[in-house]
């Protein structure tokens, strides 16, 4: 399974990106070969509009499989989301990559 | 002659003069007030008169017609707004974000993206006397205010004569609706309030006329509150300080009750006819 992260960063140290659209990175790590990816969503800055949509299809790009993120996809995105298939998981916006993955592992992060 | 009436300040009191300016010019020649706030237009307010007409406004956007979508990716990618988005084999288009410039209709190799009409707002014309009143209105959950700014303006053009004085009440900010509002007229009026919060947004509003290369000039209104900076800036920059409003609760309360300010306070009139004296001037100029 390939799970996403939003993240300031690419490491698993890095703190998360409360934000969706406008993620700095998306880091996706894949949970039978181990390896974490990361791939670098900063042209979103200068969207004028419909950065979560667009980050929505880099995200069904990237093959995730689900999302871990900090508030959530706006309107726009979430329809985009819901067509992907992916599941989205909030709440891991104060957290580090890796206290987010613990989180989500223990179950402790909100499904949407 | 085409006079914008602005800010960078929101509240400042655009719809405040527009409407009095409107309607006081109004007892000397023919004048339109045209209400291109679109996001909340509220000249209306202050206006009244008979309608004369209503049309619903549309912008042109992209339908996807899968059939023979061959997924090439060509629209999602040219699109500056992300208003197309390919997920695998589904084409998603989000009308509120297309800027209806073409370009994924037009570079679609199997025509699977026509473009069709969608409705975005409602504009009005009223007549009451000696003075026509348009006003456009976005409807809710629309997000773009150009495509129906821009309508309302030609409309403006073609139904109503070049010579007589056209007011516009604009939108407030320096983005994409102040600009398609302020593009084609003659002179701008900038309305701003003698604080640090009003000051900051004309520096942004007068550097934003600067670039349109527009005529332009401020209407300090509620003087008396803050300081005394906005007049100095003026000063210094040679703009042209075109009336003074007095803070008044006077004021205020003819407005909370949806009246006319110069009809009831002398000294507000005075301030119009300053504003009358000035846009002469530029006309004899020209």
């Amino acid at each position: 399974m390939n799970l996403a992260f939003t993240a300031k960063g690419t490491t698993w140290d890095s703190n998360m990106d409360t934000r969706f659209g406008r993620t700095e990175y998306l880091l996706i790590y894949n949970d039978i070969s181990k390896e974490l990816s990361s791939y670098d969503n900063r042209e979103s800055a200068n969207y004028a509009h419909g950065a979560g949509p667009k980050t929505a299809q880099n995200l069904f790009e990237l093959k995730a499989d689900a999302l871990i993120t900090g508030n959530g996809p706006g309107g726009n995105a979430a329809a985009v989301m819901e067509k992907t298939g992916i599941d989205i998981y909030i709440g891991a916006g104060a957290k580090t990559v890796k206290e987010a993955y613990e989180a989500f592992q223990k179950g402790e992060l909100i499904k949407v | 002659m085409k006079i914008a009436i602005a800010s960078g300040k929101g509240g400042t009191g655009k719809t405040t003069l527009a409407t009095n300016l409107a309607t006081y010019l109004s007892e000397f020649s023919k004048v339109v007030l045209c209400d291109i706030d679109v996001e909340e237009p509220n000249s209306g307010l202050f206006i009244e008169g008979n309608l004369e007409y209503r049309e619903a406004v549309y912008k042109m956007i992209p339908n996807w017609n899968e059939d023979e979508c061959s997924f090439c990716g060509n629209c999602h990618k040219v699109c500056n707004f992300h208003a197309v988005i390919r997920i695998g084999t589904d084409i998603m288009i989000f009308p509120e974000l297309c800027h209806s410039c073409y370009a994924c209709s037009e570079l679609c190799p199997t025509e699977s993206l026509p473009m069709v009409k969608k409705r975005i707002g409602e504009l009005v014309h009223y007549k009451s006397n000696g003075l026509d009143f348009v006003e456009s209105r976005l409807d809710i959950g629309e997000e773009q205010a150009v495509p129906l700014i821009s309508q309302t303006i030609n409309f403006i053009k073609n139904n109503f004569d070049d010579n007589m004085i056209q007011l516009f009440d604009s939108p407030p900010g320096t983005s994409c609706p102040v600009i398609e509002a302020t593009k084609d007229v003659d002179f701008v009026i900038l309305v701003t309030e003698p604080t640090p919060f009003g000051l900051n947004d004309l520096r942004l509003a007068v550097e934003t006329m600067k670039m349109l290369h527009k005529n332009y000039g401020v209407v300090l209104n509620r003087y008396g509150i803050g300081n005394d900076d906005v007049i100095r800036y003026c000063e210094a920059e040679n703009i042209p300080l075109i009336a003074l409003i007095n803070n008044s609760r006077d004021i205020a309360l003819a407005y909370s009750a949806g009246k006319l300010i110069f009809q009831e306070l002398p000294e507000f009139k005075k301030q119009l006819m300053n504003i009358r004296s000035y846009i002469i001037e530029i006309l004899m100029d020209n």
